[in-house]
């Protein structure tokens, strides 16, 4: 089980308090899929990826993007628990969906920058400590399942 | 991988915002870096780490201005980086998958500082950017 300290849970409380989860999911998928293109290649059935602007315009890439992220705040609900809250998910990640675990690692890295960009200097160092250990915990524990 | 024209403007275009504040920016991507990833103070034992370090200043604004080297030379990043990527083969010997750790903190800087200068596409090239740098200094390890 990981271990959270007061002040992680705190850190990661008031910022997730303040994230606006469609805007974020949507830029964070948006930029994986410009960033990192080979990403693309599970979302063949989107539509118009051809550029960055028809990437970010994307509304499937817009409505995924904020499943995404509201997945992940049941993570920030359990932190305790996020290896069972994510164990269906490892599972259709896994078995159905047929993801490399490296690719929550890279998303992981991209939202730490998006929430950098809206937050500025509010996001402080030991702010990116607590939320970069929260997405690898994340990626970790979907990746638990993999067979 | 390689840099496109337009990675390579991007890249000069947002340096030449950054110049005045890189020195800072250095050691904020150093402090950064120390604290997500404790792993990389391994490197600096002789560090002292706390928020403010002289050594950490002085350590950021010479990684800061190889970044700005490599930038301005953007067209032959080997060749302008020879000697550091010597050094990194011969004597730092610093772990390949710690370059990547530098550049996601330096990302997160430059986020913080100039939000609306980072697009996905300014993202990208940066990106791109320093995975060359870091694939530059690594290059000679063996």
């Amino acid at each position: 089980m990981v271990h959270w300290s007061a002040e992680e849970k705190q850190l990661i409380a008031t910022v997730w308090g303040k994230v606006n989860v469609e805007e974020c999911g949507a830029e964070a998928l948006a930029r994986l899929l410009i960033v990192y293109p080979w990403t693309q290649r599970f979302f063949a059935s989107f539509g118009n990826l051809s550029s960055p602007t028809a990437i970010v315009g994307n509304p499937k890439v817009r409505a995924h993007g904020k499943k995404v992220l509201t997945s992940f705040g049941e993570a920030v609900k359990n932190l305790d628990n996020i290896k069972s809250t994510y164990a269906k998910l490892s599972e259709l990640h896994c078995e159905k969906l047929h993801v490399d675990p490296e690719n929550f690692r890279l998303l992981g890295d991209i939202l730490i920058i998006v929430l950098a960009s809206h937050f500025g200097r509010d996001f402080t160092p030991a702010c990116q400590f607590a939320w970069q250990k929260l997405v690898g915990v994340v990626a970790h524990a979907l990746a638990r399942k993999y067979h | 991988m390689v840099l496109s024209s337009s990675d390579k403007s991007h890249v000069k275009g947002i340096f030449t915002k950054m110049t005045p504040n890189m020195d800072s920016y250095g050691a904020e991507t150093l402090e950064r870096m120390f604290m997500t990833y404790p792993q990389t103070k391994t490197y600096f034992p002789h560090f002292d780490m706390q928020h403010g370090s002289a050594q950490i200043k002085a350590h950021g604004k010479k990684v800061a201005a190889a970044l700005v080297e490599a930038a301005n030379h953007i067209d032959d990043i080997s060749g302008t980086l020879s000697k550091l990527s010597d050094l990194h083969a011969q004597k730092l010997r610093v772990d390949p998958v710690n370059f990547k750790l530098l550049g996601q903190c330096f990302l997160v800087v430059v986020a913080i500082h100039h939000p609306s200068l980072l697009t996905p596409e300014v993202h990208a090239s940066l990106d791109k950017f320093l995975c060359t740098v870091g694939s530059v200094l690594t290059a000679k390890y063996r």
